[in-house]
C-alpha cells in the first residue's frame, strides 16, 4: 500500500513549504468532528441504545455506587445523583492545592486518594474510562467553559504554545492540520478542526472508548514526534487550550470517531 | 465490568412487529492479528447469540471474527404475550452471559 | 491454513516505525487473504446446489466507508413473514477478509420483519454477499461493493 509514503511525502511538503499561519479558527467557523462524518456513523452516536461508548457509561455508573478504598466509601457517598451535571464543561480545573490545571481523569483520581483512600486508577484502564466517560455524559450537550478561571490563564497560553509549536521528525505543529487545513484530506480520511467536544469517546480504529490524552499522544505520535506521557503537564495544557479554542461548543460525550 | 445494552420497548399492542437491539461488551480478537515479535493473539470472539421468548427461540446469530468488536445485533420480532426475553451470549474461552428484559402486552 | 501476504510498502513502514523507537506491542495485518473461490464455496455450503436469485434481499452499506473496524450493516428481505412464507435465514459473505463468512442470522414467522442489523469489519475495499433462505427451500442474494479507507495514521498500541 503506498498510503504509508504518500502520508509522508505529503506531511513533509506540508512542513516544508507551509509557514505557520497561526490563524484561528473563526468562532463561527468552527465544527465539531461529527459533522465531518457520515451520517452512519453520525446514527451511531445519537443513539444512546447502540453507541458503543454507552456501555463505558454503563460500567460507570455501577463503578460510582461501588464502596472503595480504606474510607469504603463510594462517589455516591458523597456526590448527589445530579451534581456531576455541568462538570466536564468545566474540565480541566484549577486544583488549588496542586496551583495547577488538572483534567477529570486527574480529579477523579485524586479524589479516590483524598476521599476514599484509594489507589488511583491507571490511565486509559477500563475503570477510568468508565467513571470518567459517567461523569462527562452528564455535561451532554451543554457548552464547553474551561477557560473561565483566570487563573488559568498562564495555563491556556503554555497549552497554545505547544498547539503552535513544531515538533517531531515532520517538523509539524497541531495548527498546521487543524487550523490551516481543516477540510482537507490525508490519506482518505478528513482533517478535522480538532475539537475535543466527546472525550472520553469511542473512536472505530481503537474499537475501544479512550481519552483525549490517548488520542493527543497518537497524533504526536503519528507525526513522529515523541508523546508527552499520560498525566504530563503538557497534556493538560493542550487539553486545557484545546477546551478554551472550542468554548461553547456542545459536549458530546460519548462522541463516536473514525 | 462489561456492561451489555438492551433496548426492548416495555409495552407493546399484540401483534406489533418491534425492534430489538442489543450491544454487547467483547473485544472481538479475531485470531488474525499478530504481536510486533510476530506472535499470534488467539482468537476470542462471541460465536453464538440467540433470544427466547417466555421460553421459545425467537431469534439466533452465529458470530463470525468479521463481526465487530462491542457486538450490535438488532432484529425484529411479533409482540405476542407479556413476558419475559432472555438474551444469551457464547464464545470462546468458556464466554457466556445472559440478560433479560421485560415487555407488556395491551 | 491459507498464506498470508503482507504488501512490501506496508511491511516496510511498520517495520520503519518499529525501528524509530516506538513501542509498537501490536501489529494489525489488513491484507487481503481470501478470495472470490473461497467467498463462493463458503456460499455454496449454505447453498448447496440450489440456484441463487437476485431479488427480494436488500443490502444496505455505506459505500464509503470511514473505518473499516465498524462498518454498520442491515440486511431485510421482502416477505409476509407468515407459517407458510418467510425468511429461514440470512448469511452474510465477504469477499476478501481472512474468512468469507461474517454471520448468519436464523428467523422465523415470528419475526414479523425480516431485517438484521449489525456492525462487521472489512479489510479491504471489497464486495459484501447476503443470501436468505425462504421457507419453500429457495434462496435469493444482493450484492455490494464498499469502498474501505484506513486510518492515515497508525499509532502506537497501548
Amino acid at each position: 500500500m503506498k498510503a504509508g509514503r504518500t502520508i509522508a511525502g505529503v506531511l513533509l511538503l506540508l512542513a516544508i513549504c507551509v509557514p505557520l499561519l497561526a490563524a484561528e479558527i473563526p468562532a463561527d467557523q468552527r465544527r465539531s468532528g461529527f459533522s465531518f462524518m457520515g451520517p452512519d456513523t453520525q446514527a451511531i452516536q445519537n443513539d444512546d441504545t447502540a453507541n458503543p461508548g454507552m456501555l463505558w457509561v454503563l460500567d460507570g455508573e455501577a463503578l460510582w455506587k461501588r464502596k472503595a478504598g480504606a474510607a469504603g466509601k463510594s462517589c455516591a457517598d458523597c456526590h448527589d445523583d445530579d451534581s456531576m451535571r455541568g462538570v466536564a464543561a468545566r474540565y480541566p480545573a484549577f486544583d488549588e492545592a496542586l496551583a495547577r490545571p488538572v483534567n477529570l481523569e486527574q480529579r477523579i483520581n485524586l479524589c479516590r486518594a483524598n476521599r476514599q483512600q484509594a489507589p488511583p486508577f491507571a490511565f486509559e484502564s477500563r475503570e477510568l474510562l468508565a467513571l470518567t466517560a459517567f461523569v462527562a455524559k452528564q455535561s451532554h450537550g451543554m457548552p464547553i467553559e474551561a477557560d473561565a478561571d483566570p487563573q488559568l490563564a498562564p495555563f491556556v497560553a503554555k497549552g497554545r504554545e505547544l498547539f503552535l509549536q513544531r515538533q517531531g521528525q515532520l517538523n509539524l505543529a497541531c495548527a498546521n492540520c487543524h487550523d490551516d487545513n481543516w477540510d482537507k484530506r490525508l490519506a482518505g480520511s478528513a482533517i478535522t478542526q480538532g475539537h475535543p467536544t466527546g472525550y472520553p469517546m469511542y473512536r472505530l480504529e481503537w474499537q475501544s472508548l479512550g481519552s483525549l490524552q490517548r488520542r493527543l499522544r497518537a497524533c504526536i505520535f503519528g507525526i513522529r514526534a515523541q508523546p508527552y506521557d499520560y498525566g504530563a503537564q503538557e497534556l493538560v495544557e493542550l487539553e486545557l487550550y484545546l477546551k478554551s479554542r472550542a468554548r461553547g461548543m456542545p459536549v458530546e460525550t460519548p462522541a463516536v470517531r473514525p | 465490568m462489561g456492561s451489555v445494552l438492551i433496548n426492548v420497548p416495555k409495552r407493546a399492542k399484540r401483534g406489533d412487529v418491534i425492534e430489538i437491539k442489543t450491544l454487547m461488551s467483547h473485544i472481538m480478537e479475531t485470531g488474525f492479528r499478530h504481536t510486533a515479535t510476530g506472535e499470534l493473539i488467539p482468537r476470542d470472539i462471541i460465536t453464538s447469540f440467540s433470544c427466547r421468548y417466555n421460553g421459545e427461540e425467537i431469534f439466533r446469530a452465529d458470530l463470525f471474527p468479521a463481526i465487530s468488536a462491542n457486538p450490535f445485533i438488532s432484529f425484529f420480532t411479533t409482540a405476542t404475550e407479556t413476558g419475559t426475553l432472555e438474551f444469551s451470549w457464547i464464545g470462546d474461552r468458556g464466554f457466556s452471559e445472559t440478560a433479560t428484559a421485560s415487555i407488556t402486552i395491551e | 491454513m491459507m498464506k498470508r501476504t503482507m504488501d512490501e510498502t506496508e511491511h516496510s513502514r511498520r517495520r520503519f516505525l518499529a525501528l524509530s523507537g516506538a513501542a509498537m506491542a501490536v501489529v494489525t495485518l489488513r491484507s487481503a487473504e481470501a478470495t472470490p473461490a473461497t467467498m463462493n464455496a463458503a456460499m455454496r455450503e449454505v447453498t448447496g446446489a440450489a440456484a441463487v436469485r437476485a431479488g427480494k434481499v436488500k443490502l444496505e452499506v455505506p459505500p464509503l466507508v470511514e473505518n473499516g473496524n465498524t462498518v454498520p450493516l442491515s440486511v431485510s428481505v421482502t416477505s409476509p413473514m407468515t407459517a407458510e412464507d418467510h425468511v429461514r435465514s440470512i448469511h452474510v459473505f465477504v469477499e476478501k477478509n481472512p474468512q468469507p463468512n461474517s454471520g448468519n442470522f436464523f428467523l422465523g414467522p415470528r419475526a414479523g420483519r425480516a431485517q438484521v442489523s449489525t456492525r462487521i469489519r472489512l479489510a479491504d475495499s471489497q464486495k459484501i454477499v447476503a443470501i436468505a433462505k425462504l421457507s419453500d427451500g429457495s434462496f435469493w442474494s444482493a450484492t455490494t461493493e464498499v469502498v474501505v479507507t484506513l486510518a492515515a495514521c497508525t499509532e502506537e498500541v497501548i
